[in-house]
């Protein structure tokens, strides 16, 4: 009799050790190399490059978020990264509060752009942001929420395919406007900067970006397996029958509406925690991040890792944003040739991405050590026949 | 004439679109475990009786009752999919990226929502219901494969099996062997003949091989209304039959 659950078809996947065995590598040595190999030798890590990485990984975190929806459920959303954003705001909020005192106007309670405003006293939504927890449930809750809604709108309405491609690229070009503005009241296009510390340890030391990596890693891997049980569930099944028909799914007695609300919000929380990771090792979180390009770069790094796998989302980000760091210092001009470049070819060529062209590389090659094996044992029985 | 002890009964039912009468006053009746196959020129109102019974189209007027007293006229598409009418669309709809035995598990009765879904397993029983449609439909040994690795029988075959997860009283099949390989026909055949007495099915079709080796009964349409009933042998030798349809 088959019998399995979630966690044991997990635990039974071959790629998800892999990837979650790496992952768990690079939080070790990368932290070791940066603290504890001295700075004259050629092995260590500096903490620009350590922080980069970390920002890499936050971008994968919103890659392995948009897989979920796109590769597995067929919704393809090109603006999420207006929850990433949200959530960096939210972390962003509280690392403001946390200045207090020690801002350039030294005023205890308002963050600086609001004393060169001249605003007398908190907005009501900055209330609460004090507190780290209260912080870390807007976090999690505000790109929620917003995803609650507008899925339910769109979803309820079945805007599907292209159109709703179009609404979430005009919600996230909708909020930018909104965050641009001084009146919005999360300091206009300027945004938030200057963070002193977070819970009281100090964001200048290597030490704390040390740590952010390590916990950037352990939320990647602890979503990556939420998105690995989702898909692996029974509901799971239900969400790739979604993709492949959705009314044969409907007539099947599924409410398609409600499964794609569900991985909608669940995806975008898990944005919206990318976002929060990465406003303190980045040092800033202002308006451009919910800039529709952000939100295609994220598609395109999914389609070049390969879709429908969730590690080759978190490959694709890894890879994509490296190059990306390496083409604005060398040819910065060249940047968006390059990306637009990058997606037509993966699109043309790998249309299972790298990981896809990985798969197809191994499988090669069992067939041809397959075939050289057999070929073995036919010369084997020729010979004791002769 | 008695309702009771009927599985569909269909009374004096009409449709028109834009003044052309789809369905002019049909009257029909499936018995429990009966195997019926419906005939008919094009045009005769086969699919649009198939779209009246599973609620895609209202009628102008008439009665649709399932069972001795269920109304099918006040229910949605998928209530009526509920009480248990099942339907077999001509193109094969099966999901491609998923194997044979997911398919089947997709098309499970019971609980639908995503959180039951996600947490909830499936049951031994389940289990059990699965590899016996397998069985019935003959793809014990595909079961693993995608449904796009199947063949086009294969794929018809497969949907069926989908219908029976359902476990319905009643299975209206669209034309399940158009398309098929004379030996596909022939497994369809059994696969048919093997529901017969536990569902009652109806078969719309147009190969004629195919419906006198399957049919006890065969209804033949005429511009939305019933031209003859009876047995293959009766029905061929009906004058009226013959001019508008087989003789044509």
């Amino acid at each position: 009799m088959r019998k399995y659950t979630v966690w044991v078809s997990a635990r039974k996947d071959r790629g998800t050790k892999w990837f979650l065995g790496g992952l768990a590598l690079v939080a070790i040595v990368l932290p070791f190399l940066n603290l504890a190999v001295p700075q004259s030798s050629a092995f260590h890590v500096s903490t620009y490059a350590l922080t980069l990485v970390g920002k890499y990984f936050c971008y994968a975190m919103l890659a392995l978020a948009v897989d979920l929806i796109w590769g597995y459920c067929g919704i393809l959303s090109l603006g999420h990264g207006a929850f990433f954003a949200l959530g960096g705001y939210a972390m962003g909020m509280y690392l403001m509060r946390e200045i207090g005192p020690r801002g350039v106007y030294g005023n205890p309670v308002l963050p600086d752009f609001m004393v060169f405003l001249n605003w007398k006293s908190l907005p009501w939504f900055w209330y609460g942001f004090n507190h780290f927890g209260f912080a870390l449930l807007m976090v999690a809750l505000v790109p929620g929420v917003l995803a609650l809604a507008f899925g339910w709108f769109a979803f309820r309405s079945r805007v599907t395919g292209v159109y709703f491609s179009i609404i979430t690229q005009a919600l996230t070009y909708a909020l930018m406007l909104g965050f641009f503005r001084n009146d919005t009241g999360f300091g206009g296009n300027n945004g938030f900067t200057d963070f002193k510390d977070i819970v009281g340890f100090n964001l200048d030391s290597p030490r704390v970006h040390a740590f952010l990596l390590v916990i950037t890693l352990t939320m990647l891997a602890l979503s990556y397996v939420v998105c690995r049980a989702i898909v692996a569930s029974r509901a799971g099944r239900v969400i790739r029958a979604i993709r492949d028909s959705e009314s044969r799914t409907r007539f099947l007695g599924y409410r398609v509406e409600n499964y794609k609300l569900w991985v909608f919000v669940v995806s975008a929380v898990i944005a919206g925690i990318a976002g929060a990771l990465y406003v303190p090792q980045i040092g800033i979180i202002n308006p451009s991040e919910f800039a529709p390009l952000n939100s295609i770069e994220i598609v395109i790094c999914v389609a070049v890792g390969g879709r429908g796998t969730l590690y080759g989302a978190v490959v694709g980000a890894v890879l994509v944003n490296y190059a990306k760091t390496y083409f604005t210092t060398a040819i910065p001009e060249a940047w968006n040739y390059a990306l637009g470049a990058l997606f037509v070819l993966v699109t043309l060529f790998l249309p299972r991405g790298i990981t896809g062209l990985w798969s197809r590389i191994v499988e090669f090659a069992y067939r041809r050590g397959f075939r050289r094996e057999s070929q073995a044992a036919i010369q084997q029985l020729e010979l004791t026949r002769e | 004439m008695s309702i009771r002890g009927k599985t569909l009964y269909l009374d004096q039912l009409t449709v028109s679109f834009d003044g052309f009468k789809a369905l002019d006053g049909l009257n029909l009746q499936i018995e429990p475990g009966e195997l019926r196959c419906i005939i008919g020129p094009n045009g005769a109102g086969k699919t649009t009786m198939m779209d009246v019974i599973t609620g895609k189209t209202r009628p102008d007027s008439g009665t649709v009752r399932f069972g001795s007293d269920l109304n099918l006229l006040a229910l949605s598409e998928p209530e009526i999919a509920e009480a248990g009418i099942g339907r077999k669309f001509q193109r094969p709809t099966v999901f491609e990226q998923l194997t044979v035995s997911d398919n089947l598990e997709l098309a499970l009765a019971g609980e639908k929502s995503f959180l039951k879904k996600l947490l909830g397993r499936t049951t031994a029983e389940q289990y059990r219901r699965i590899d016996e449609v397998l069985e019935i439909i003959g793809l014990t040994a595909q079961r693993e494969l995608l449904g796009q690795a199947l063949s086009h029988g294969q794929k018809q075959w497969l949907e069926i099996g989908m219908l029976l997860m359902q476990d319905p009283e009643l299975l209206l099949l669209d034309e399940p062997v158009a398309g098929m390989t004379p030996q596909e026909i022939e497994r369809t055949d059994r696969l048919l003949q093997s529901l017969e007495g536990d569902h009652s099915v109806v078969v719309v079709e147009h190969d004629m091989d195919f419906v006198r080796s399957i049919a006890k009964r065969v209804t033949v349409l005429h511009e939305g209304r019933v031209l003859a009933e009876g047995d293959m042998n009766q029905v061929q030798s009906d004058p009226r039959v013959i001019e508008v349809y087989l003789g044509g």
